[in-house]
């Protein structure tokens, strides 16, 4: 249609040399061509006759829904509490001290949390009834996001009604589809669904290690140079964390805030385990570190573990925290917290306040039992010494992962028939990016007296005797 | 969006369902005079439905769709003039910004994909997070809030705004309550356990209460097992990529929730949509899947899933189940149903869709629902077969890696469900259901008599009201709330562009009282704002809205 145009135009005006017209000619004759022959049609199984196609239904065999689970499978047995899963703890049926749930700062039991908790239940009901947008949005919930927001010393935080969601959904709402993320390879499982749910460029650098780090950084910006255009919309993050679960220790922040400015990456730090245990008045590693927290774009953590409640929370400048409101999928379409769960957790944050000497006290029992579980043969401590969560290593493997996990179990029950109670740290095998060697983990609370420390510390030791020997 | 073999000039579209017993044809004659649009469908209708299936899907008039493009072009029209303003100085730029010392690196978020965000949902936002400071029951009270600023920022006057009617709460049975005979057992428990675990199921996390609702949950839905998880959303998040992997399949329906299309993403199954409802093009769907294998490789599939809901939170329509189920009994296929909105609110004892249909619950292979609607609290379950519930036990990421459930939500589960089952030795569980069933059938029926277009079928108690036009959205939830009634309204994106609506959740505590002050509020806010578009009103079909049902004998 356009060059028949042309020609007209250029044969109306005369002007046109013969070639020219000649070109648009072969091309008008060219088009009407196409337009009536036949189109070709790629030969499709749709010459299936009918009859064949029943026969294809009938003769095809799913896989069942799930495979079956042999009844001796490691994980199928859960350990049952009876009661309250606090200092002492009943584990099926054996009374022990508990040195497996994260209850660091023992606020798990605290009389005034719970009447906190009591409170609410009688003003509020138990469920919210709805998501944030639909009145669901409590007092309660916009009290604690102020509290947060002033403890943290940031503008603004938002609160999710579920721990594993929060970093899950606050990945996504940033980073899309081209985005480069560099997270470390012991990044716990929420970062890592956080981030398969981005669909962003995922480069893995090896744990803690600054000089890999850096080297990713480089080759990115020598492929940005390649191509300025791309790289001036390319959203780059770093993903890390506070204190490590599966490793027990912490990240090199001021490292990192070096990094962010040399290579304008920003940093979205996940302080689930060190919020409320590093820090002079626990607010976490940049407390720690004295680093200013507006150099952190954002922070997430959960109050699963010092604050003892349920769900999680991201702070940092409204800059940054507001876009959740409208994009986190965990806040938007999801119910909130219910309120009882909230008062719990503020007042737990005024205990931290009001008593900022149980930090002090956490990391000397820390360090105490650090002390005692070196030098057990055939068991390595993994982690930092001021670190509440411990793992216990094999120090050589015997034979295949099923083995260790066997002969860790044949521990963790030699100590759980004393009175201690402890528990293998718990992975998917199949899905974990870096599987982490089996382990036990190994929770120090505020509520553990130093007896019970070395009575745990000697237990482990007779333990590991009496199994690997 | 609407039911698409819809006419598309305004022409009303009874979905009409009926397929009864060959015996019973006498009883019917009446009905048969106005199935317009019976449909016939592949498998053989004789024993499928018990009772009528009405669901209505109305289009407006012409003149609704234009006058609402035009509403949205007019406001895109003044956002473009407002973001020239702001880039240029005139007018104060109220959104935060970035700091000084990043302003170089790449910039966080696109202009224009907040476009939407800062100059059309921007203007009526105070519509949305109203926070409450009670109980959300058939009542409660609002913090008032005011911006000076035309919704950039709100302050609280620090006044309540008392006993506004609830119609926006997902409290079916109403179990959101407070009082203090109802909550006894929730508050022992939370004496007893307090508020946290710390730890998750695999490891430290597992308590005898987890144990005791999981057994409960299971008897009352009649399977063999149940396991129980601390969020609903994650409930399906978690376990969808647990139960599909690469080379599976998952038919999903057009509508379903951002839940289900999340865990179906992340599980790396090839995903494919089939519309709303829509028998036909589900069982293509399966044909082509079967017969044609997977896409380049043509390696047979190696299984095939249908993910969806029981009642539509968006639509209010309800899973068409005994066409699904022959469906994927024919083809082979597994059926992961999301009762989130269903359980407790439908069926005669509330048991969900699968009772509404007088289904067996063998029938579904994995029935997952959320208990934050219908029991007032919160969490997620997956009920099945004693090997699928085994296999989530071991391989489920919530198990290994998230908390499990807190003990005093537990313990509200358990009560409301063993109210419900009448198990507390009153019979308060089954008249909760049966007063939501007679609130849903009036409120429904008056709004239809209104003449408002209303969406969904005639059992399920999420109502939606169709506005269309974006101003009436702002217009319609702020002058409900000057007469004391709290409405949800929604738009774009969680609705289709042209479809924006308000959203009534019925609730069993709901009195007739509170009803009707709502239906004459609704009467009178309809013909001020112009919401009545329905072409039909009760006077023309009057056997379709009758209250009582026909009992079919079997």
């Amino acid at each position: 249609f356009v060059c028949c145009i042309s020609f007209w135009i250029l044969f109306s005006q005369g002007k046109a040399p013969a070639y020219h017209l000649i070109l648009e000619g072969i091309l008008i004759l060219w088009i009407i061509r196409l337009i009536f022959s036949k189109t070709y049609k790629l030969q499709e199984r749709s010459d299936l006759t009918p009859k064949e196609k029943e026969e294809l239904i009938e003769e095809w065999q799913p896989e069942p829904l799930v495979p079956p689970v042999s009844k001796d499978h490691p994980a199928l047995n859960y350990n049952i509490v009876s009661g309250p899963p606090t200092h002492k703890i009943v584990v099926n049926g054996k009374e022990c001290i508990n040195f497996a749930s994260f209850n660091f700062l023992g606020l798990l039991d605290n009389e005034k949390v719970k009447s906190a908790a009591q409170a609410s239940l009688k003003k509020y009901g138990v469920g919210t009834c709805g998501p944030r947008g639909f009145y669901g949005t409590f007092d309660v919930h916009l009290e604690l996001e102020d509290r947060l927001a002033k403890f943290m010393r940031t503008e603004e935080a938002i609160i999710y009604s579920y721990g594993f969601a929060t970093i899950a959904s606050a990945i996504p709402a940033y980073s899309k589809r081209g985005d480069i993320v560099f997270v470390d390879e012991a990044a716990c499982f929420a970062i890592q669904k956080g981030l398969q749910a981005s669909r962003s460029n995922i480069k893995l650098f090896k744990h803690n290690d600054m000089t890999d780090l850096e080297r990713l950084l480089k080759e990115q910006e020598t492929e940005d140079q390649k191509n300025p255009r791309k790289a001036r919309v390319t959203r780059r993050f770093i993903v890390v964390e506070g204190l490590y679960m599966n490793t027990g220790d912490i990240c090199p922040l001021p490292e990192l805030i070096k990094l962010k400015y040399k290579y304008k990456v920003r940093i979205f730090l996940e302080e689930s385990l060190s919020f409320g245990v590093l820090g002079e008045h626990g607010r976490g590693i940049t407390e720690h570190f004295g680093i200013n927290i507006d150099d952190i774009d954002l922070i997430s953590a959960n109050m699963e573990n010092s604050l003892a409640s349920i769900g999680g929370f991201c702070c940092g400048r409204s800059f940054i925290i507001d876009h959740q409101r409208l994009s986190g999928q965990g806040y938007c379409f999801s119910a909130s917290l219910p309120p009882l769960l909230a008062a719990a957790a503020i007042e737990a944050l005024n205990i931290m306040e009001d008593n900022p000497d149980i930090f002090q006290t956490l990391r000397a029992k820390c360090k105490r039992i650090h002390r005692a579980l070196q030098g057990i043969s055939g068991l390595r401590v993994v982690g930092e010494s001021f670190s509440p969560a411990l793992h216990l290593r094999l120090e050589d493997s015997y034979g295949s992962r099923e083995n260790d996990v066997k002969l860790l179990k044949r521990i963790v029950d030699y100590c759980v028939n004393r009175g201690i109670a402890l528990t293998q740290a718990r992975y998917l095998e199949k899905e974990e990016k870096c599987l982490p060697s089996p382990s036990i983990r190994v929770v120090v609370t505020v509520e553990q007296t130093e007896q019970e420390l070395d009575k745990a510390a000697s237990l482990i030791k007779e333990a590991a005797e009496s199994v690997l020997n | 969006m609407a039911n698409p073999s819809a006419v598309c000039n305004g022409h009303l579209h009874h979905h009409h369902h009926q397929k009864q017993n060959n015996v019973l044809k006498s009883g019917v004659c009446k009905k048969n005079g106005i199935t317009k649009g019976v449909k016939k469908n592949g498998v053989t209708n004789g024993t499928l439905y018990k009772k009528t299936f009405i669901e209505h899907f109305e289009q407006a008039p012409m003149y609704v769709a234009v006058l609402t493009f035009v509403g949205f072009g007019v406001g895109t029209i003044f956002g473009y003039l407002r973001d020239f303003m702001r880039a240029w100085g005139l007018e104060k730029r109220n959104v935060a910004q970035e700091r000084e010392q990043q302003k170089d690196f790449v910039p966080l978020y696109q202009d224009f994909e907040n476009f939407y965000t800062r100059n059309l949902y921007m203007r009526i936002r105070d519509n949305w997070n109203r926070p409450i400071c009670s109980v959300p029951g058939p009542q409660f009270d609002l913090m008032e809030r005011v911006t000076d600023d035309y919704n950039w920022t709100f302050r609280f006057t620090g006044r309540t705004i008392k006993n506004v009617i609830n119609m926006g709460s997902y409290n079916y049975l109403g179990f959101a309550e407070t009082d203090p005979n109802a909550l006894k057992t929730v508050t022992k428990e939370l004496q007893k356990y307090g508020t946290g675990i710390c730890s998750t199921r695999q490891e430290m996390g597992t308590l005898d209460k987890h144990v005791e609702l999981e057994n409960l949950v299971a008897k009352f839905l009649g399977v063999e097992d149940a396991m129980v998880f601390g969020m609903g959303f994650a409930t399906n998040s978690m376990n969808i990529p647990a139960l599909v992997g690469k080379g599976c399949l998952i038919l999903s329906d057009e509508l379903n929730h951002t839940s289900l299309v999340l865990g179906a993403r992340l599980s790396g199954a090839t995903i494919r949509i089939f519309k709303h409802n829509n028998m036909q093009s589900l069982e293509k769907l399966l044909r082509d899947a079967i017969i044609y294998g997977q896409p380049r490789s043509r390696r047979a599939w190696r299984k095939i899933i249908i993910l969806v809901e029981g009642i539509y939170s968006m639509e209010g329509s309800i899973v068409q189940l005994p066409e699904i189920v022959s469906l994927k009994k024919k083809y082979k296929a597994y059926l992961y149903l999301d009762e989130a909105h269903s359980i407790g609110a439908v069926g005669a004892t509330g048991r969900g869709v699968v009772e509404y249909f007088g289904m067996n619950p063998d029938d579904v292979d994995v029935l997952m629902g959320t208990f934050t609607k219908s029991f007032g609290a919160a969490g997620g379950y997956i009920a099945g077969k004693k090997g699928l519930v085994d296999f989530l036990r071991t391989h489920s990421h919530s198990a290994v890696y998230a908390t499990s459930m807190c003990p005093p939500v537990a313990e509200q589960i358990i009560r409301a469900m063993k109210c419900l089952m009448g198990l507390d030795g009153t019979t308060q569980g089954l008249q909760r259901v049966r007063q939501l069933g007679k609130n849903t059938r009036y409120f429904r029926r008056r709004l239809h008599e209104m003449g408002f277009i209303i969406y969904g079928n005639d059992d399920s108690p999420v109502v939606p009201l169709l506005l269309y036009m974006p101003g009436k959205i702002g217009a319609f939830a702020r002058r409900m709330l000057e007469k004391n009634i709290g409405v949800v309204v929604v738009g774009f994106p969680a609705t289709p562009i042209t479809e924006s609506r308000a959203r009534f959740c019925v609730s069993a505590a709901h009195t007739r009282e509170m009803l009707d002050t709502v239906l004459n509020a609704l009467d009178e806010l309809g013909d001020f704002l112009q919401l009545k578009y329905s072409r039909y009103s009760k006077s023309s079909h009057p056997e379709l809205y009758e209250e009582n049902r026909f009992e079919f004998e079997d």
